[in-house]
């Protein structure tokens, strides 16, 4: 009898422990929201999503170029890496055992733990010193840089897991390789695909030290890839090593709108994966 | 002597150095079911997969000697229009996820490049799934996903698909293994339909089925061609010992 009320100790014991620590994993995200949305909240309106800055010590001035420039940014990183990416994550899935995918996948992780200050670094050795400024075209290289390994593991993944009886039913019918990978494969493996990409670009969208040399930051509207323009993260690191307590406030408007950017990336691509499911 | 629309002749099969198929020679009347029978393991499944070329698929796979089609080396010709002629029904129903019935039905067309008008494809899907016994009960959402069906549609869609290219042979591999009672039933009595318009090459470790729908036989064991009749002869006079033993269920 009492090494069952032992062992029941112990389960409660052990129960107990789990739920402590899975909700002592959760605090520091949800003092982070909690703070932030304090603090920036109350900056948030129209006209701070809608105006460009202002010079210090007049008020009311917006974040309008940062987020447009992050968009931009985002926009011309998703275009440079997720084309090669899922082409280079359908290989690797596809050629498990070739030198070439052996070598690619440790090139990819090798790039996915290069630190991503290096990586603006190295934007600005490629981009911005052979064309001598700075640009968003050099920030998207660099972002583009950071989104490749996670496009092309996640796409990896995704089509491994595709059953292989599919890709024999097209052969049977006469399909070619390529139309097998296009038609069948790559349909099927779409919303994993997609939510794999979403995930990368909330990811970068936060990136700071790949812009620090490339994008640079602008405080007017810039539209033209071959200026600088200005950044979400880039305004938060400005404006929040400013002295000036109005600029601080900023900071923590367009940490707000940040946030918000990247949880909606992550609801997006959660509701994609489960409205998507494709049924084998 | 009826014709064979296609025939083996001394046909191998290995997985890298591991003969599985020994030098099978073997003919396959036209409009006939011919039911290749023999215990799980025997090389049955990679000696249909070498007729229509589905073996050398597999990393390692090589065939030796020689397969027909009408008299033209099954090897010779291009390997695309030899799946389209001899087409195929796998264990599990496997129709494509992402298309919608209709599609999966001309999946052959589309995945070839061949452009059908809408007329003509509205044509072939109804042909094919009437063939297939599954028009009347899909008809009404022919544009909803074929993974939504039941296994027995499934497997019956896996059908109209081979069926639409319109090939000479149709090799289905265990294609009710994975079926209840009912559906297999009803795939059998299909396969017999069939065989009054296409040539049906059926595996199959299921000694009842072999017996009810097949005319012809051919037992497999250990990769060889054991023995090889009428399914009638077969089943009351085998004439070698192994296929007498597992036909009463002495192994298998």
């Amino acid at each position: 009898m009492k090494g069952i009320k032992l062992r029941i100790f112990k389960d409660r014991l052990f129960r107990s422990a789990v739920y402590a620590l899975s909700l002592l994993s959760l605090t520091p995200l949800f003092l982070i929201l909690l703070y932030i949305f304090k603090r920036g909240l109350r900056v948030i309106n129209w006209e701070f999503l809608t105006r460009l800055p202002r010079p210090v010590g007049v008020e009311n001035g917006g974040i309008a170029n940062a987020i447009v420039g992050t968009l931009i940014l985002v926009f011309l990183a998703s275009l440079l890496s997720i084309p090669p990416g899922i082409w280079a994550g359908i290989y690797l899935a596809e050629n498990k055992n070739s030198k070439l995918a052996e070598a690619g996948r440790t090139a990819v992780d090798v790039l996915q733990g290069t630190p991503s200050i290096v990586v603006g670094i190295i934007a600005y050795l490629w981009i911005v010193k052979p064309m001598g400024r700075f640009s968003a075209l050099a920030g998207g290289v660099a972002l583009a840089i950071m989104m490749l390994p996670v496009v092309v593991r996640s796409t990896e993944e995704v089509v491994k897991l595709i059953p292989p009886y599919l890709k024999e039913a097209a052969f049977a019918l006469g399909a070619s390789y390529p139309k097998t990978i296009l038609r069948v494969v790559l349909p099927a493996a779409l919303p994993g695909i997609v939510s794999g990409v979403l995930l990368a670009v909330s990811r970068v969208a936060g990136e700071t030290a790949p812009l620090l040399f490339t994008a640079f930051g602008n405080q007017f509207m810039n539209y033209n890839i071959l200026k600088p323009v200005n950044a979400l993260p880039l305004v938060i690191f400005n404006y929040a090593m400013s002295p000036y307590e109005e600029w601080k406030r900023l900071a923590w408007g367009a940490s707000v709108v940040l946030i918000l950017l990247v949880l909606a990336g992550n609801l997006i691509s959660r509701t994609v994966v489960k409205k998507w499911k494709v049924r084998f | 002597m009826e014709s064979a629309i296609l025939k083996t002749e001394n046909l191998s099969a290995y997985y890298g150095n591991n003969r599985v198929v020994k030098s099978v020679t073997l003919p396959f009347y036209e409009r006939k079911i011919t039911v290749v029978m023999g215990p799980s393991g025997c090389g049955k499944s990679t000696f249909i997969r070498c007729l229509n070329r589905m073996h050398e698929l597999v990393p390692g796979a090589r065939v030796e000697g020689r397969v027909y089609l009408r008299n033209e080396d099954v090897y010779a010709m291009d390997p695309t229009i030899v799946r389209r002629k001899i087409g195929m029904v796998f264990q599990k129903p496997n129709p494509f996820p992402t298309m919608s019935i209709y599609d999966n039905v001309i999946a052959g067309y589309k995945l070839t490049g061949i452009k059908l008008k809408k007329s003509e494809a509205d044509r072939i899907v109804e042909t094919s799934l009437r063939q297939a016994a599954l028009w009347d009960e899909v008809k009404d959402f022919l544009h909803k996903r074929g993974t939504f069906l039941s296994g027995g549609q499934q497997q019956r869609l896996c059908i109209a698909r081979a069926l639409a290219m319109e090939p000479e042979v149709l090799l289905l591999d265990e294609p009710t293994s994975a079926l209840d009672p009912v559906a297999t039933a009803r795939i059998e009595e299909l396969m017999e339909e069939l065989s009054k318009t296409v040539t049906i090459v059926l595996v199959t470790h299921n000694i009842a089925q072999a017996s009810r729908i097949s005319h012809y036989t051919a037992f497999f064991y250990m990769g060889e061609l054991v023995e090889f009749g009428p399914t009638e002869r077969v089943f009351t006079v085998p004439r070698d010992r192994r296929t007498e033993e597992y036909l009463v269920g002495k192994f298998g």
